[in-house]
């Protein structure tokens, strides 16, 4: 009960938001020339992990989010990427130069920070701070943005399913940390929900602590072909850069390709884009873009900040309906489902 | 004067390595006039923010993790092994050192002993199967410890699952072993200006380089060590059992490894999660040929490696790519080799001279 009440909090504050963007954007546009001057400049700060750790499209997501802002706040940003072989002391000085030198609010891009956050947050009480993918720092001054990727991906599961002819489809996982496999998790629930038989095999590029999985596109290539000669004829990459390959590999066998947190449909070449059915899309854009304004805008909202199916956190792209064809009928059934709570899918 | 000062040995290492520093810093300051940048104030501001106190702490917790794997390396070095599993021997021994201590709830004192100990014993197990290939099958220990890298990956990440040793963490994403409870930590020495604390275990750093000093220069074994590594079949001829020598030594190095991760794990992370500091174990190769395998030498090489490391934070601050450091670190890597064979020789010929011109005095 709590939680509903929560959630719709949190799905009813995202809305104001938005409109709360609506309202700026137009305010900018009709402001003209002097609108500029009247701008309030925001200095944000963002720690990003190991440059190999999170893929990239990941941390590039969160970077998008705050340029979009930048269309209606003036911003200035700094980023500061983590160094291989460091400990929790190196980030908790990261965050304190950032907080220090003004940077406020401030975000950690990825779970990593947690340790150093929980430590750096208490000590600047009015530095707003923000952390993705992890929900352990609880404090007066920290968002902690979710996202529920296995929803997302319970969807395109289901579209899997109801694509594939073999009864037999795949998916590979960047690294085998715990935030994949709840990709996995979700992915392999939903194609089940469409087809109780289906064959679903799950594969991951390499383990941690090598991250390289995520920035591999000649082994997401040989795994995808792999599958694909087996029978598989449907694929779900949840793995960063190396997905590319993966695509490379379904234009090559003529089978389908499933893209993962952005609408990899929009990146593909002109000779991929038929192959690729849809995307599940995991918006840290919106996440970073509703934070920082919300900030900007004395609106900040401690504590869990959950980008689900429902505010349209998490969704499934429709950038290719001849590939798609009547599937939405049935994926958004399932959508509503969830929504509505008539359905979970299971994160583990 | 010079003649004099370069006439000990450790003198001209020590001029090497500043000729060799001066020279990065020459290169350094080439690459980032050619990148629009301004030299002095760039190393200015890296000065500054790496005497903060917290950069202290840091620069200091980063060099004992970086001594201990020097001196891994270093060990091997001197009997000219090249054992470049030191990555793999200090992951394996950290998580399952972390795996233990979560799980043994010893009293106090006993549970961080029993902690190093298996640190220790697993890091020299697992370079200890490399020593067993080479002397059994001759595999070069420089392939077989880069391919147990591999396999002590595969084989954490296989470990670190929730249903065998890991513990997850609800609300987060990461995953690691159960943490240490209190009675397992070592404490941290507090530094003035910092709330940052100086891992307590640093001490055994210390302790660490003491002991390869002392076991270097002043045991028998020692002795057997470096004749091995200086001619191997000399030392055989005088008695030395060179098999025996390959596993002691290789096992050693594994077990000085296993302590790489100690005070990272008693002193601030208490468990061994996806976020542990990895690769560690290659920037030892490289501190260990900066400090020439001489356990004081090491100890400069790690402060300057950790320092530069640390201050290269505040190059992205200020919009300058923090890759310049890793030009300054090749380039000392790179010119204190052949600084040092040019000392040497500058040396070796004053030597000369000076022996001659005592002889042609005592000859008149």
């Amino acid at each position: 009960m709590r939680r509903a009440v929560k959630m719709t909090a949190v799905a009813a504050s995202a809305v104001l938001a938005l409109s709360a963007a609506g309202c700026g954007g137009k305010k900018a546009s009709t402001g003209g020339g002097g609108g500029g001057d009247s701008k309030k400049i925001v200095k944000v700060g963002l720690a990003y992990d190991v440059g190999g750790r999170g893929d990239k499209s990941f941390n590039d997501a969160a970077y998008a989010g705050l340029q979009k802002v930048q269309s209606e706040l003036k911003l200035d940003i700094k980023d500061i990427e983590a160094k291989e072989g460091e400990s929790d002391n190196d980030k908790i000085q990261r965050l304190q130069l950032l907080a220090q030198s003004g940077y406020n609010p401030v975000i950690a891009v990825g779970f990593a920070y947690a340790g150093a956050l929980g430590k750096v947050a208490p000590k600047f009480p009015t530095t707003k701070f923000a952390i993705i993918d992890d929900n352990t720092v609880q404090q007066p001054n920290v968002a902690d943005l979710l996202f529920a990727e296995n929803e997302g991906s319970y969807l395109v599961g289901a579209a899997a399913a109801k694509k594939s002819k073999t009864g037999h489809i795949g998916f590979i996982g960047g690294v085998a940390t715990p935030l994949i496999k709840k990709f996995e998790v979700g992915y392999t629930a939903g194609a089940k929900k469409v087809n109780p038989n289906i064959k679903v095999d799950a594969k991951y590029i390499s383990q941690p602590p090598d991250f390289g999985g995520f920035k591999d596109p000649a082994k997401g290539k040989t795994i995808a072909q792999g599958m694909y000669d087996q029978g598989a004829d449907v694929i779900y990459a949840a793995a960063g850069l190396s997905g590319t390959g993966s695509l490379q590999a379904a234009a090559g066998a003529k089978k389908w390709f499933i893209g993962v947190d952005s609408d990899q449909y929009q990146t593909a070449a002109a000779d991929e884009k038929p192959y690729v059915l849809t995307s599940m899309l995991k918006r840290i854009d919106t996440a970073v873009f509703n934070f920082v304004k919300g900030v900007g805008e004395n609106q900040f909202q401690k504590g869990d900040q959950r980008f689900t199916l429902k505010n349209d956190g998490v969704d499934y792209s429709k950038s290719n309906p001849t590939a798609l064809g009547d599937l939405p009928s049935t994926i958004d059934d399932l959508k509503q489902q969830i929504v509505s709570g008539k359905i979970t899918p299971p994160e583990k | 004067m010079i003649a004099n000062l370069l006439a000990k040995s450790y003198a001209r290492t020590a001029v090497a390595a500043l000729v060799a520093l001066v020279f990065a810093i020459v290169v350094t300051s080439i690459v980032l006039s050619v990148s629009g940048f301004n030299p002095p104030s760039t190393f200015q501001a890296m000065f500054d923010f790496g005497k903060e106190p917290d950069s202290v702490v840091n620069t200091v917790n980063r060099a004992a993790a970086y001594y201990l794997s020097a001196l891994a390396v270093a060990i091997g070095f001197r009997m000219n092994l090249f054992n470049i599993g030191v990555d793999g021997q200090y992951r394996l021994a950290a998580m399952l050192a972390a795996a233990a201590g979560g799980a043994w709830a010893l009293p106090p004192g006993l549970r961080q002993v029993v902690i190093i100990l298996v640190a220790v014993v697993v890091g020299g197990a697992w370079a200890g199967i490399a020593a067993i290939l080479k002397v059994t099958r001759g595999v070069s220990e420089v392939i077989s410890t880069i391919m147990l890298n591999f396999i002590g990956t595969g084989v954490i990440a296989f470990l670190l699952s929730p249903n065998r040793l890991a513990a997850k963490v609800a609300g987060s994403n990461n995953i690691g072993t159960k943490p240490i409870g209190s009675s397992g930590r070592v404490p941290g020495i507090s530094y003035p200006g910092s709330d940052l604390k100086i891992y307590g275990l640093v001490l055994l750093a210390v302790l660490a380089g003491l002991g390869f000093w002392f076991v270097i220069n002043r045991t028998r074994f020692g002795f057997d060590l470096r004749a091995t590594g200086l001619s191997q079949s000399a030392a055989v001829a005088s008695g030395v059992d060179a098999k025996r020598m390959v596993v002691i030594a290789m096992v050693l190095s594994g077990a000085v490894a296993g302590l790489v991760g100690m005070p990272q794990l008693l002193g601030g992370s208490y468990s061994y999660s996806l976020d542990f500091p990895t690769g560690i174990g290659f920037t030892g190769i490289g501190i260990a040929l900066l400090g020439r395998n001489n356990p004081v030498g090491i100890a400069f090489a790690s402060l300057l490696w950790a320092f530069l490391d640390q201050s290269s934070q505040i190059l992205e601050f200020n919009d300058i790519p923090k890759e310049i450091v890793a030009i300054t670190q090749a380039a000392v890597l790179l010119s204190v080799v052949v600084v040092y064979e040019i000392v040497n020789r500058v040396g070796r010929r004053m030597d000369q001279r000076r022996v001659a011109a005592e002889l042609g005095e005592a000859a008149a």
